[in-house]
């Protein structure tokens, strides 16, 4: 290790960070990899291929990437329009963007599953004018974490489209493009790592939550049980072989996304000169 | 060329802006987002005012003072108050360390750094589980000693302690990496010590960022769920935080109560939203 | 093509960007829109090419009123100050961007734009870097690409805005002399705005000063120089020397050989070059005394403070080729008699 410049401190604060670090996060973190240990290959098979297990992350995953990609179209609306528009109440609705982040899970979910159960103010609505019912499905679960997705999109592409330069729009419409030539292939190119950025946040977020999920998604087995309510489930059961099995295979299914949409987005970078 | 004489222009020209959206695209854009706005947030926090209040003021204020409302008030500001000045001062000290130094595996320690954010909250929970519970690693020497952690305040803390890990650290990094570290240099150069420099020169600059990131740090503090749900066992009075309390409540049918938490909570998260924007607009006059 | 500009007004709030700007260019010409920092020439840039719109008056190009067209329909080519490339695109693409965007009509077909493409970028010279992105190219490279790729949809006029403002010293000078160059060969009506009087006189065919929203002259560079039409004009383009008869110059003037043609005229400029220098035996009774000089490549400036002056009167400059200098052999503090050729009087 070296250090660069007349800095003092470097002892001190690399050396608390490292085991702050080790003892908050990593060495917690570990245990759920030594633990698995404990587990034969058949046993660790049997548990996750278990029919309720593969729907619990079917459910999950799928949930969590539908309710990303429509929060991802919508936030792109809203970070567009706090942007480039000016109208009343801006600065409001601004701020209100962050109301997600900052409301605790357990209040969001307590709220949506209020307003989306069949009698609830919208869920009474939506069944009696298009049959479609939201709580206690799939579809609720998609509407909680739309509604945890918000933020992260919002705020990863608003940035971006701040500081991007006008002249290249004045440039593409001085050479004969139309405006909606403008926005497709020269605002959304620039705009699309930030967006895949906020798509993957989102998403990462998604199928982890818990507290803003459970309450609205009714928790059928084989229909709306979320991975992370079945591992509480198995716990709850002092199944901690089943609950370690599931939770490893969710950590790493997320990391290895993560990872995928990263090197995904160092292409995008790489391909369009940004790097 | 012909020389043409034109008549002059009186009347104001219209104005097509190059870069202006036409008018009917611009309002169809402005109402689709403040719809979806509306129903993806004012709705929900109209909500939480409106029926913590739907059985009257008296009936919110008597689920609020009830003892285990309290009890899970004061649990949830131990373990805030607990949690937010170790992990700022954790942010503090990491991000001295990355940002004014190099050193091998700097971009490692970046990344593990933000760990805690791509773990499912279940899971955070879990692996203290894991650790402290009774069929854990440290179970039976815990159990010797009789040392309890799970089921408990610690437990709860620790938990809380991992959720929160990289807020503070995650909002000093990009800015003191931007700052450089040249107004230290110059501090240090005329004599300054190291405590000192710290304290006049990096502190003053960096305090807004830190307010910022110690406020995100102590709403998910104060309003975790997922986490603290798995470690605490929700003993009633004992070991269940606001959140917690909320869950109970509702689970329990007793609508007025979880709402009442709820909007507890509420405030806390709206308090945050209005102490969080005038950061910004603080941040932005520097 | 022609641009005629009828009466050009522009606001900013309660700021007159433009006002009331009558011009007439022909086809074919390179001209100078040049002014200090704040004098419209940008706007007025913008407005010809419909990235801006007038408050009030008309652009005509080739006689037909464009005022109120859209900048995609108007057939100009803008070169924007910092290019302003698409940075996700490859240089070819950014290129052949305007030859895509055309209608499917008029649009060439895949082969045809590429030929297009490859000789617009060998014209420019930059055809090696076809493949590359805007970022991994100087800015002398750039400011070139963003030419290419105004001039690939054939525009009728092209416009530069500040087109060497962004570049170091010596590139700027190399770009200058290419543009000149380029323009001969492609004949094409050229605006550019510059706020750099020598850049303006080196490479425009015509030269307009703009002062506060108002054009204060037009014409050729050496109609400029040697015929300013004002006093504004004549201190903006080269170096002058301003003598106010109000300030009890006329005895000292008249010494130097400088009397006013009309009644009315009250301020003399004079340029450097316009002064001629002898030198004086100690004792004589000498109008100046020589302070200081420095080297300007081949010519010489000299500094002059007039001989009873209080400290407060400034210096005046005189220049003259380095030979001459050598053979007067003058040396600081000597005493001068100066003879002033020629002067601009304003009122």
């Amino acid at each position: 290790m070296s250090q660069n410049s007349i800095m003092p401190g470097f002892r001190l604060t690399i050396g608390f960070t490292v085991v702050y670090l080790s003892l908050v996060v990593l060495i917690p973190l570990s245990t759920l990899v030594f633990q698995s240990f404990r587990l034969s290959w058949d046993d660790y098979l049997h548990i996750i291929t278990n029919k309720r297990v593969l729907s619990s992350f079917y459910v999950s995953f799928s949930t969590a990437i539908v309710a990303a990609l429509v929060a991802s179209f919508f936030g792109f609306i809203v970070a567009w329009v706090l942007v480039r528009y000016e109208f009343f109440g801006k600065r409001f609705f601004h701020a209100l963007i962050d109301f997600p982040f900052a409301l605790p899970t357990a209040v969001a979910g307590i709220v949506l599953a209020t307003i989306f159960q069949p009698s609830g103010f919208l869920g009474k609505l939506l069944i009696d004018t298009i049959g479609v019912q939201v709580a206690f499905k799939p579809l609720g679960i998609v509407m909680a974490l739309i509604f945890i997705s918000i933020p992260f999109i919002v705020r990863t592409v608003e940035p971006v489209l701040l500081e991007f330069e006008a002249s290249m729009e004045e440039a593409g419409a001085s050479l004969g493009a139309t405006r909606l030539q403008v926005f497709n292939r020269i605002i959304f190119p620039n705009v699309f790592p930030a967006l895949l950025t906020g798509f993957a946040l989102a998403f990462a977020r998604g199928v982890g939550e818990y507290g803003s999920v459970i309450f609205i998604a009714g928790n059928l087995p084989y229909v709306s049980e979320i991975v992370p309510l079945l591992i509480v489930t198995k716990l709850e059961q002092f199944d901690i072989e089943g609950a370690t099995a599931i939770a490893l295979t969710m950590l790493v299914i997320s990391f290895l996304l993560l990872f995928v949409i990263n090197t995904l987005q160092y292409w995008v970078r790489k391909r369009s000169g940004q790097l | 060329m012909n020389v043409i004489q034109l008549p002059v222009n009186k009347l104001v020209a219209p104005k097509p802006q190059a870069l202006q959206d036409p008018d009917w695209v611009r309002w169809s854009l402005i109402t689709i987002a403040i719809s979806f706005i509306g129903l993806f947030i004012l709705l929900p926090l109209g909500l939480v005012i409106v029926k913590a209040f739907s059985k009257g003021i008296e009936a919110y204020w008597s689920a609020l003072s009830e003892p285990d409302t309290l009890s899970a008030i004061k649990l949830t500001l131990i373990t805030a108050a607990v949690t937010v000045p170790l992990n700022t001062l954790f942010g503090v000290t990491a991000a001295w360390a990355v940002t004014r130094f190099d050193f091998k595996g700097k971009s490692l320690l970046t990344t593990l750094i933000d760990l805690p954010f791509s773990v499912s909250p279940v899971i955070s929970g879990f692996i203290f589980v894991l650790l402290f519970g009774a069929e854990g690693w440290f179970g039976d020497w815990l159990v010797q000693h009789q040392i309890k952690i799970i089921f408990t305040i610690s437990g709860i803390v620790l938990a809380t302690l991992f959720i929160t890990f990289p807020f503070v650290a995650r909002q000093l990094i990009p800015l003191m990496q931007e700052m450089g570290s040249q107004e230290e240099e110059a501090a240090l150069s005329l004599g300054a010590g190291g405590w000192r420099t710290f304290w006049s020169v990096t502190l003053p600059n960096i305090k807004w960022a830190l307010l910022y990131g110690v406020l995100l740090c102590n709403a998910r503090a104060m309003g975790e769920f997922g986490a603290v749900s798995v470690v605490s066992g929700h003993i009633r009075g004992i070991t269940n935080t606001l959140p917690l309390h909320v869950e109970v409540n509702y689970n329990e049918y007793n609508i007025v109560g979880a709402f009442a938490s709820a909007s507890i909570l509420a405030a806390l998260a709206v308090l945050t939203l209005i102490l969080k924007t005038a950061l910004e607009w603080q941040q932005a006059r520097r | 093509m022609s641009i005629l500009l009828s009466n050009i007004s522009k606001q900013f709030g309660a700021f007159s960007a433009l006002s009331n700007i009558n011009l007439e260019i022909p086809e074919g010409e390179l001209v100078a829109l040049l002014g200090p920092s704040g004098c419209g020439k940008t706007t007025l840039l913008r407005i010809i090419a419909g990235l801006e719109q007038a408050d009030k008056g008309r652009v005509l190009l080739s006689g037909v009123d464009k005022t109120t067209q859209n900048v995609s329909k108007r057939g100009i080519g803008f070169v924007f100050q910092h290019y302003a490339l698409f940075r996700h695109m490859t240089v070819f693409e950014n290129v052949a961007f305007g030859l895509r965007v055309k209608p499917r009509r008029e649009r060439l077909d895949n082969e045809t734009i590429t030929k297009k493409v490859h000789a617009l970028l060998e014209l420019v010279q930059l055809d090696w870097l076809h493949d590359r992105y805007p970022d991994q190219l100087s800015g002398g490279q750039r400011q070139r690409i963003a030419l290419a790729r105004a001039l690939a949809v054939e525009p009728s006029v092209l416009l530069l805005d500040e087109p060497f403002g962004a570049l170091d010293a010596s590139v700027r000078k190399d770009l200058r002399q290419w543009l000149r160059n380029l323009h001969h060969e492609l004949n094409v009506t050229s605006i550019f705005v510059t706020h750099d009087q020598e850049e303006a006189m080196e490479v425009a065919s015509q030269v307009v000063v703009l002062n506060h929203g108002r054009i204060e002259q037009q014409g050729t560079p050496s109609d400029i120089y040697d015929h300013p039409a004002n006093a504004f004009v004549s201190r903006f383009i080269g170096q002058t020397n301003i003598f106010d008869m109000a300030e009890q110059d006329a005895d000292w003037l008249q010494i130097a050989g400088l009397l006013p043609t009309q009644k009315e005229s009250k301020i003399a400029h004079v340029r450097p070059h316009d002064i001629i220098i002898e030198k004086t035996s100690a004792n004589q009774d000498a109008p100046a005394t020589l302070k200081d000089w420095q080297h300007l490549g081949a010519l010489i400036r000299l500094e002059l403070v007039k001989n009873g002056s209080n400290a407060n009167t400034p210096s005046v400059f005189a220049e003259m080729p380095n030979e001459q200098f050598k053979q007067l052999a003058l040396s600081r503090g000597d005493k001068v008699a100066l003879q002033i050729r020629q002067a601009h009087w304003f009122q």
